[in-house]
């Protein structure tokens, strides 16, 4: 009960500080001076349709206009440089499917990796192999994304010619996202974002292992006659995963908004790409929507991964004081 | 039981005082104290790659700041755009005959003759040397050494010779025309004569020979960029590649036969009169800057010098970086000690405006700064104002935890039963206890800036670049969809942020475990 009480106040908070930070965006994006198009004939029926829309009353007039659109219609606007006339979500909701499949994959390669090499790194603690590892960590982690993308293009196309520079588009590929040659030109993106993770879930592995192998349950452990391996596995381990987990659901969380570099170098249709065009259009309308859209997850991905530690580790009540 | 009542009963006048008559002290320690900054560095000095890590930085801070002062033949804003992307040149290693400036190269028989043909042409334009192999000899010949050589057949189904070359890249601008007046021409003629070096070369006749009128590298007579040659029966014969080629030339002559080094252009008086002539680019430039081409780093995708541009972009960089994290610990450590220090009512006020100011995604904050205020101060001061906007928040809530922690101890209360005042007690007792956590986590904010700058710059969300300086974020998408021809232009800046975000996570960490007291004499 003090839980629900607790989750309840948690999202009633979050909505509260999404709405704020929702009102000073329309502000800062709406009284932004638009650009028309240079077609006169373009120019003047979009110049009607943002009359009749309501975009020249006054911005609180336009404010309640916006929320009533999207509480009745869930009509966040309309693209109208990027996609004349397609509605905003629809345009965010079909470049998410890239952006999102591209991260997925890069979790399922880089989580089980990450995993492993950083229980393989806590076992090894002080032998050859865990400094190898360890200073590999410190080089992938701190290396900016971008660079692995030099480098995946570099040697996978130039040097190797294995992967295509770029992702290829729908209609190259077959008309879907999920078919085998789609795939394979993801492949570049996923490896480019997968180093950096790998590194980072290994490193936080291997810290947090190394921790709970050293509690003194895991000696009264081996002196119930357990191997070091059961007593790793089961105690050590679970233990450790306390922290784990929630990184990795942050982690699931971040996949949605993507890399916006990383995307912008191969090509990918996906949210990032989206933003940075919308910016250099000025289609304000998408602008605010992928404004939105990343706050909106951020906020969330806060809220989950904090609740997060309450249903993994017994020892935590939501709500103590 | 004897001695004890002996013990119990010793006369008064059997005692008397230690020392009578002296004043006691405490006995000096032998070795200074050790403090917590002291202690800190010692436990930091024993991690050696946080000791390296911060070698490499101040190296690469000496380079950012001493490049300007070292490089003496031009400043940062030298441009030169004939030598754009053109990868590094080092006198020092010229001299001790490795061979810098040069790239291997993949030709065209075509391509092959007309590169080597410069060198032909600068050597021996007065007919002193003719064919392609004494040619090689010349200082002024791009091609160093042909490696390979072999038949490729081409799409048209035609067999055609195909060579990868050891190319100096400097050399193969070659010839070209500039438009001057006659003093500068004087003056050229001058210098001629004082270095001995050829700038001025005969023009070249504009006739069904030449494929381009404005490129000034076909001297020689060609049908399509093939070498011809006409024989004493006025046939034409297509030349091929051999060692000992030699090209006809095509230079203008006039009525005596004398070669034509100006042609009148345009302009009216004396002094106004423009003349085309023709240039070594290589000489032209010692003629014009005082000294050959060399850069350590190359060139960059405009003809900016890359060591000075990335010195620029660094010294943006750290300079970015370093003000954000002062001011993010600044703001982040008062904001942290009023919520820690007073709670209640303050401190959930204060958490609400620092939980929407953290919700704020940062990409949104910067792209809104730039829009609405980059026009007004300029780019950089908007970026600085975008990272600390939302970048305080961690500092401040690392401060308010080590504050609620230490506010209730007993020494503070004591304190505060002396009488001493809330400041004093904030800043005297409780916030020397954060400043371990505060520096390390303001020397790991270094590097996320450092990469956020040079992600935003790389997209074009900010636009930092300017004819003075740079960021590295932005030579690094400059060379978006060109490095792979100039190498150089992703490697140098891409080398040196990831060099510096490795060095500042190593120091960075180094740093924690300095401060941790928990790990004070584990490695003992």
């Amino acid at each position: 009960m003090r839980m629900a009480k607790y989750i309840l106040k948690r999202i009633i908070l979050m909505f509260f500080v999404f709405f704020v930070i929702t009102t000073i965006c329309f502000v800062l994006i709406r009284i932004l001076p638009r650009e028309l198009p240079a077609d006169k004939v373009m120019a003047a029926s979009i110049q009607a349709r943002w009359d009749a829309l309501g975009y020249n009353e006054p911005l609180l007039v336009q404010y309640g206009i916006y929320w009533k659109n999207i509480l009745t219609n869930w009509d966040f606007g309309t693209s109208w440089y990027i996609s004349y006339r397609t509605p905003a979500w629809d345009l965010l909701t079909t470049r998410l499917v890239p952006t999102v499949l591209i991260n997925l994959y890069s979790l399922a390669f880089s989580i089980p990796m990450g995993l492993l090499l950083g229980i393989y790194a806590a076992i090894k603690k002080n032998k050859w192999q865990d400094s190898v590892i360890s200073t590999l960590i410190i080089v992938f982690v701190s290396i900016p994304s971008y660079v692995y993308a030099f480098l995946v293009q570099y040697f996978f196309y130039f040097k190797w010619g294995l992967l295509p520079l770029q992702m290829f588009s729908l209609a190259d590929a077959g008309g879907s996202y999920f078919t085998g040659k789609m795939f394979w030109s993801m492949i570049a993106p996923i490896l480019s974002l997968s180093f950096s993770e790998i590194a980072s879930l290994c490193r936080f592995t291997r810290a947090e292992l190394t921790e709970t192998l050293t509690s003194d349950y895991m000696l009264l452990a081996r002196t119930k006659g357990l191997t070091k391996g059961q007593a790793t596995a089961r105690h050590a381990l679970k233990n450790a995963m306390v922290p784990i987990l929630p990184m990795i659901i942050s982690s699931f969380f971040a996949v949605l908004g993507g890399s916006m570099i990383i995307e912008q170098i191969f090509g990918v249709p996906g949210v990032g790409p989206l933003y940075l065009m919308s910016i250099r259009l000025f289609d304000y309308d998408i602008f605010m929507l992928d404004s939105i859209f990343y706050t909106f997850i951020g906020l969330a991905a806060g809220i989950v991964v904090d609740l997060s530690y309450g249903f993994i580790d017994p020892r935590i009540r939501m709500g103590e004081r | 039981m004897s001695t004890q009542n002996n013990l119990e009963h010793i006369p008064q006048e059997k005692f008397a005082f230690v020392n009578d008559g002296e004043r006691l002290h405490d006995k000096k320690l032998d070795d200074k104290p050790i403090g917590y900054l002291k202690d800190a560095w010692l436990r930091f000095r024993k991690s050696h790659a946080a000791v390296v890590a911060a070698v490499i930085i101040i190296l690469i801070m000496l380079f950012a700041v001493l490049a300007p002062v070292l490089i003496r033949s031009h400043d940062s804003q030298f441009m030169v755009s004939t030598y754009a992307k053109k990868p590094p040149r080092v006198k020092l290693l010229q001299d001790l005959g490795i061979n810098t400036g040069c790239a291997s190269r993949d030709f065209s028989e075509k391509s092959l003759i007309k590169t080597m043909a410069l060198g032909v042409a600068a050597e021996g334009w007065d007919g002193s040397v003719t064919s392609l192999k004494d040619s090689m000899e010349s200082k002024y010949q791009p091609i160093l050494e042909i490696t390979d050589e072999r038949v490729t057949i081409g799409a048209d189904k035609k067999e055609s010779l195909s060579f990868t070359a050891q190319l100096e890249n400097y050399l193969e601008v070659g010839f070209m025309y500039r438009t001057i007046e006659q003093a500068e021409y004087a003056k050229i003629v001058a210098w001629e004569q004082e270095t001995g070096l050829h700038v001025l070369y005969p023009l070249i006749n504009d006739n069904e020979y030449n494929m381009d009128a404005t490129d000034a590298n076909y001297w020689y007579k060609s049908v399509k960029g093939t070498p011809v040659k006409t024989d004493s029966n006025g046939n034409v014969k297509k030349l091929a590649y051999s060692d000992d080629l030699v090209l006809e030339d095509n230079y203008k002559r006039d009525a005596e036969g004398n070669l034509v080094y100006y042609e009148y252009s345009s302009g009216g008086t004396v002094d106004t009169a423009q003349y085309k002539v023709r240039v070594l680019y290589y000489n032209y430039y010692q003629y014009l800057y005082g000294s050959e081409p060399y850069y350590l780093f190359g060139t960059d995708s405009q003809g900016y010098d890359m060591a000075l541009r990335l010195a620029g972009g660094i010294r943006l960089s750290l300079l970015l970086a370093i003000s954000v994290s002062i001011l993010n610990f600044i703001i982040g450590a008062l904001y942290g000690a009023i919520e820690g220090y007073y709670g209640g009512a303050i401190d959930i006020i204060l958490e609400r405006v620092s939980d929407i100011l953290s919700g704020v995604p940062f990409i949104v904050v910067a792209t809104l700064f730039q829009i609405h205020l980059a026009a007004k101060l300029g780019a950089v001061p908007c970026l600085l104002f975008a990272f600390v906007l939302t970048g305080w928040i961690g500092t401040a809530s690392r401060v308010r935890t080590q504050f609620y922690r230490f506010k209730n101890q007993e020494y503070v209360m004591a304190a505060r039963t002396l009488g001493a005042k809330d400041r004093r007690i904030i800043w005297k007792h409780i916030f020397p206890n954060t400043l371990g956590t505060l520096i390390t986590s303001s020397a790991l904010v270094i590097p996320l800036v450092i990469m956020d700058e040079s992600m935003l710059s790389y997209l074009g969300i900010v636009k930092l670049s300017t004819q003075k300086f740079t960021s590295l974020g932005t030579l690094l998408s400059d060379a978006q969809g060109i490095w792979t021809n100039y190498p150089h232009l992703m490697l140098f800046p891409a080398l040196i942020i990831s060099l510096l975000m490795i060095c500042f996570n190593l120091f960075g960490n180094g740093l924690r475990d300095a401060f941790n007291p928990a790990l004070r004499g584990v490695e003992e």
